[in-house]
């Protein structure tokens, strides 16, 4: 049987390793640069500082983009906790002409390369003479932030039992009191978890970003620019360390939301797990 | 209800806005011009071929780094350890896709940290900082979580009593692999080589940052001929090319029964 010798289960430890390491190694390597006393980089370092944060977190440029990567981030992610927890239960709870599609549609942005994605709504806004600004960025960001909300809420109601609706509503409950005490707390965890994975997704995007944002820079966009150009890198090595930290912050908090709970049906519980990471 | 109603058909509409705006553009200004430069002109057909074999190239590697990983993560690791082994493949596949392709872009430099090591061990240098072998490095790298999880999801949903039976009917580890276990993860390959090889085929950020003067992708065209040259119709035409690749690719993945893991 494979893997039950010890020779062949170390070499599997061994190659799981490696993966582990080949895939922490760049973003250990990130931490590290910002730390990097001289504006060249170049491998070794010659010692650590914190010299360049100062000047960074002064650069006016940079603090633009940041306030507008907020902003857009926190708007989209607003729109998407909406729109995308009113579209799962639609597609969950009705059965309707279709909703085949509509889900499909829903994937869609996901599924396409931003590139597709951020030309049609390029040539859209011009076509339409809208000018470039933060609520054309929203809107791009909110295509994607929907689906993932979208993604996670349906597959915590999928997990819950319909009979908790059903015990809610033979006790007398109307459907507000079912939705305020009875679904709201089973997907609250669910939703936070969506949202928390589309702010972080929205405050790193920069293909779709680049086509819906006009002449104004999110923060993707001017370290984007910066790189390409070799401009202000200690700069950039700084600010990146920062958006590294604040999209796995998200990303651990939301794994530790979406974990089964007591009132949920636990069909396989990994399973459902990978196959959630899976296609969020 | 209503509210429900509006939202959706809101968004209904305004999907089909923008599939329409882009259709629009299309039928208005699409001469058969567009596809005859994009044919004709040999510079666009190397830079489609490129896109098309490194993706290729990304979706085989990242196959083969991940089914062995996988394979450890679902069936041999403790209980504990796949817990943590899964968020370790998860904070790289939702963390800054940006900051990775910069961090490999100082690993690669050449002056970076793979030069150094090699220097000091005294392979000398290599010079891959900004060519084709770099975007096949980080490509893999990058898309690489987007492949284990439907790889080990598939590999989990397989039942020990199957490679059991097969161990007990005498069959070596490899031919239990090749024969049992292959063909029931094939539908999980399939889904994880959907997100690698379409994320390549529309990536430009990559190619820009790490690939060198000479290895433009399609995506780089296409952003070009928007951002810069304003010629849309051109680049929505380019756009077609991966489009009907990753359309033939879905129902390609279809057949194999990629849809039921995702």
């Amino acid at each position: 049987m494979i893997g039950t010798g010890r020779l062949s289960r170390v070499a599997f430890a061994a190659w799981a390793a490696l993966i582990m390491l080949f895939l922490f190694f760049p973003i250990a390597i990130i931490v590290l640069y910002a730390f990097n006393p001289s504006n060249i980089q170049s491998w070794p370092l010659h010692g650590l500082s914190t010299k360049w944060f100062s000047s960074t977190w002064h650069n006016e440029e940079m603090r633009q983009a940041l306030w507008l990567s907020v902003r857009a981030g926190l708007l989209s992610t607003a729109i998407a906790v909406v729109l995308g927890s009113m579209a799962a239960f639609a597609v969950h709870r009705f059965r309707f002409f279709g909703k085949e599609a509509i889900s499909f549609l829903l994937v869609l942005p996901l599924a396409l390369p931003g590139i597709i994605t951020g030309m049609a709504l390029n040539s859209f806004i011009t076509y339409n003479g809208v000018t470039f600004s933060l609520t054309t960025i929203i809107i791009g960001h909110a295509t994607f932030c929907i689906v993932v909300v979208y993604n996670n809420v349906l597959a915590r109601l999928r997990r819950t039992q319909t009979s908790l609706v059903e015990a809610s509503m033979d006790l007398g409950a109307d459907g507000w009191q079912t939705f305020r005490f009875v679904i709201l707390p089973t997907i609250a965890t669910a939703l936070v978890a969506g949202g928390l994975l589309a702010f972080a997704l929205s405050f790193d995007e920069v293909v779709v970003t680049t086509f819906t944002a006009g002449a104004q820079n999110t923060l993707p966009l001017w370290i984007f620019g910066n790189i390409r150009l070799g401009q202000q890198l200690p700069q950039v090595n700084v600010v990146v360390l920062f958006v590294i930290a604040i999209t796995v912050i998200p990303i651990a908090l939301a794994q530790r939301l979406t974990r089964d709970t007591g009132i949920l049906r636990r069909p396989t519980a990994q399973t459902g797990r990978v196959r959630a990471g899976a296609t969020a | 209800m209503l509210i429900y109603m509006a939202a959706l058909a809101l968004l209904f509409i305004s999907a089909l806005w923008r599939v329409d705006s882009l259709t629009g553009n299309l039928v208005h200004s699409w001469t058969l011009d567009n596809f005859k430069t994009l044919f004709t002109v040999p510079a666009y057909r190397t830079i489609a071929l490129r896109t098309i074999g490194i993706a290729a190239a990304v979706t085989v590697t990242d196959a083969i780094l991940a089914v062995p990983f996988a394979f450890y993560a679902a069936r041999l690791a403790p209980k504990r350890l796949q817990s943590a082994l899964f968020v370790a493949v998860l904070i790289p596949l939702w963390s800054s896709y940006l900051v990775r392709v910069y961090a490999w872009r100082l690993i690669l430099a050449k002056d970076g940290i793979l030069n150094s090591v090699l220097g000091n061990v005294g392979l000398g240098s290599v010079n891959i900082g900004y060519s084709n072998w770099a975007m096949w490095i980080v490509f893999s790298y990058i898309w690489l979580p987007f492949m284990i999880l439907p790889v080990w999801s598939a590999i989990e949903r397989v039942p020990d009593s199957y490679i059991e039976a097969s161990a007990d009917l005498g069959a070596s580890g490899w031919r239990t692999f090749r024969t049992v276990l292959m063909p029931l993860i094939l539908p999980g390959l399939a889904a994880g080589s959907i997100f690698t090889f379409s994320l390549t085929l529309g990536d430009f950020i990559t190619p820009t940052l790490v690939g060198g003067a000479g290895s433009d992708f399609i995506g780089n065209v296409v952003y070009q001929s928007v951002g810069i040259a304003n010629n849309v119709p051109f680049a929505a035409a380019f756009a077609t090319v991966p489009l009907v690749i990753m359309g033939l690719y879905l129902l390609l993945a279809r057949r194999l029964g990629a849809f039921e893991a995702l």
